[in-house]
């Protein structure tokens, strides 16, 4: 084999079987499972009579439903409790490892899996979620599948695969102050698109993707899949064994050693050719807002809601309108001239130690506006939290006014009780600003855990660049 | 899965780009442990002045009779005809399941989200990639003639117009071939199993700390 990219590199090492027909049978390694999306593939399962091929592979956490609050009073909700409750019976009864509700370790199920060492470089993991991109970040093939999927990697450790083109997306140049991995990646997707990925498995790499901590990373791959990429990744560097070292489920001694000398290889070899290639200057980037319900709807803070009558393309136009609309927002105002009820800091893309840090450090001292009717934090994990806690973050949140909650998904996708009333505008750290995403009749901004926090002091987005005035 | 071979049905059309699956099927309904009924709950923040919920009957919900889906000459429809990047956004399989349950078998885009275009495979629903060109003239046509029906002849791969034209598409041999039988893909890759036992005996020897 001639010069590989990393890609190239982890599918050609996991090919069991090639199909010829342009599929091939992929042998999975690891196996994230969730309560939302599973349910239905145990149950397939056993209308089979089959087992699960490894369950040893397969790690399991309840996330999407779990309730931020009063915890010891389990979930009100019985359809909620009845997911969950399944969950557990499946686990029981297929023999595999549960971080249950009561579990310290229990979170985001893609905050869990890292800290844990479940994820290591080279890995192909799948998970029925399609934030499983995060995980590219260890320089892991790490996707998002659809519940008759998981059911497929249950029973045969392997999955289907058509395989995809190679994007290279070159970050060089260094983010200035106040721009963080997560309006790295907005702008990145405000410049291709929400399919620009399509069809693609993306790598991140250059100057300012070295620079991002591993924590960085993890933000940044979670958000391929709002490009359309099924997986982003990172190549293997001295953070990212760093990281990795010690991890309850990371190799050991001799094991470790002779890991690391295959996980160093993990990178793209000079010269590698990519079917696609785009180039950023990280320099560039200013703090980013989304303005719209899609995440490509999005602009730099200091910039103003754009003019849909200025789109040429009348489908783009039809979907700006309806997002105004839908937003109750008007073309060109300023989005710093934008108040907000709500304030959101957790998620898959933004609820590790770091993120919390950064929103910590831009309260210092301050309150949330009066204006504001929630501001919340819900840490990625029992583990982040439990840290933050160490560190006193929690205490910067309370006084300030915050709401310092439980681990889980909570109003990234308001499946539990965290949810925006009908017309409610949030500041939130999650991923996706779809209409209804966060409740019914809700309205999401997208932001970075800094961004959020300033908002929430200010009671209207405000250009950290600038000061908090 | 039930095979699909050829399927002729009213076309409804949704006109609008990047259809999240979030959009396709809130969260609420997702915390249903069973794969069926979710088809009156399809669209159902587009397709009902009130919130939806689970476990609660959608008889007597008032419908906003601007949704494409609620005007009369669309009802039975089992074509959807829709924009680019359908189906973006989350994994959940419950938007093929409800597109299914309330009885769309084809859907007909110039683009798709890939694991909503993967997942409708698995579930019996043949999406079909056309150019954009042709789908804006399907939207025109759909809307010009009350009662406007495709066929989609999945052997023969092509949209059949009602004026009998046929236009040509493309889909993966595996996957038409699973499609056209009906084919469930685990029994099928359980078939290489020898392969599978034969990887993993070598994977251990050379990454030992990829098994726990």
């Amino acid at each position: 084999m001639g010069a590989a990219t990393l890609f190239d590199k982890i599918w050609e090492s996991h090919v069991v079987r090639d199909n010829g027909d342009g599929t091939v049978l992929l042998y999975i390694d690891r196996h994230l499972v969730h309560e939302v999306t599973s349910p239905q593939a145990f149950e397939g399962l056993r209308l089979a009579g089959r087992r699960v091929r490894h369950p040893e592979v397969v790690f399991a956490v309840p996330d999407h439903n779990v309730p931020t609050r009063d915890r010891h009073l389990g979930i009100r909700d019985p359809i909620a409790r009845l997911q969950v409750e399944t969950l557990d019976g499946n686990c029981r009864d297929f023999g595999i490892v549960q971080f249950g509700m009561e579990d310290r370790r229990q979170g985001v199920v893609h905050v869990m899996a890292p800290e844990q060492g479940v994820t290591l470089p080279g890995l192909t993991l799948v998970c029925g979620d399609s934030h499983t991109a995060t995980h590219g970040a260890f320089a892991a093939l790490a996707f998002g599948v659809g519940t008759s999927e998981v059911e497929h990697v249950l029973a045969t450790q392997t999955l289907l695969q058509k395989r995809p083109k190679t994007l290279l997306i070159r970050v060089d140049g260094a983010l200035p102050a106040g721009s963080t991995a997560k309006d790295l990646i907005l702008a990145i997707i405000g410049r291709i698109g929400t399919a620009g990925g399509t069809g693609f498995a993306i790598e991140f790499a250059g100057e300012a993707i070295s620079a991002l901590s591993m924590e960085g990373r993890m933000t940044v791959c979670n958000m391929a899949i709002e490009a359309g990429a099924r997986a982003g990744m990172v190549g293997v560097d001295a953070k990212t064994l760093a990281y990795l070292k010690d991890r309850p489920l990371s190799p050991k001694g001799e094991m470790w050693e002779r890991a690391v000398g295959q996980w160093r290889r993990l990178v793209s070899d000079p010269g590698a050719r990519f079917d696609r290639v785009i180039e950023l200057n990280a320099g560039l980037v200013a703090p980013q807002v989304t303005w719209g319900t899609s995440p490509e709807m999005v602009v730099p803070v200091d910039g103003r809601v754009p003019d849909p009558q200025a789109e040429a393309d009348p489908v783009r136009r039809g979907s700006m309108l309806k997002a105004l609309e839908y937003m109750g927002l008007s073309a060109g105002t300023p989005i710093t001239g934008i108040a907000v009820d709500k304030v959101f800091i957790g998620s898959c893309t933004n609820g590790r130690l770091e993120d919390l840090e950064a929103a910590a450090a831009l309260l210092g001292g301050r309150r949330v506006a009066s204006s504001v009717k929630l501001a919340m934090v819900v840490p990625g994990s029992g583990l982040v939290k439990a840290e933050a806690e160490r560190r006193g973050l929690h205490r910067v949140f309370l006084e300030a006014g915050f709401e310092w909650r439980d681990p889980g998904c909570s109003m990234c996708l308001a499946m539990n009780d965290d949810v925006l009333a009908a017309g409610e505008r949030c500041a939130s750290t999650s991923n996706r600003n779809f209409e209804g995403r966060q409740g019914a009749g809700g309205r999401t901004h997208l932001v970075s855990p800094a961004m959020a926090a300033a908002a929430a002091v200010a009671g209207h987005f405000v250009d950290i660049r600038q000061g908090m005035g | 899965m039930e095979p699909l071979r050829v399927v002729t049905a009213i076309v409804a059309p949704l006109d609008r780009a990047n259809v999240d699956t979030d959009a396709i099927i809130p969260k609420q309904f997702l915390k249903s442990i069973r794969r069926s009924g979710f088809g009156p709950n399809l669209f159902d923040e587009w397709r009902y002045r009130d919130r939806g919920e689970p476990g609660r009957s959608n008889e007597g919900r008032p419908e906003n009779p601007d949704f494409v889906l609620n005007r009369s000459r669309y009802r039975g429809a089992g074509i959807l005809l829709a924009r680019d990047n359908f189906g973006c956004g989350s994994s959940r399989e419950h938007a093929p399941w409800a597109l299914l349950d309330y009885g769309f078998r084809v859907i007909i885009a110039p683009s798709f989200a890939d694991i909503f275009f993967n997942n409708c495979f698995k579930n019996g629903i043949l999406p079909v990639r056309l150019e954009g060109g042709v789908v804006d003239r399907l939207f025109r046509e759909t809307e010009a003639t009350e009662g406007y029906r495709l066929t989609v002849d999945l052997e023969r791969q092509e949209v059949i117009t009602p004026g009998g034209e046929a236009l040509a598409f493309e889909v993966d041999p595996f996957r038409r071939h699973c499609l056209l039988e009906g084919l469930d893909d685990i029994g099928l890759t359980l078939q290489h199993l020898g392969a599978i036992e034969a990887f993993e005996a070598r994977r251990r020897q050379e990454a030992p700390w990829a098994f726990l």
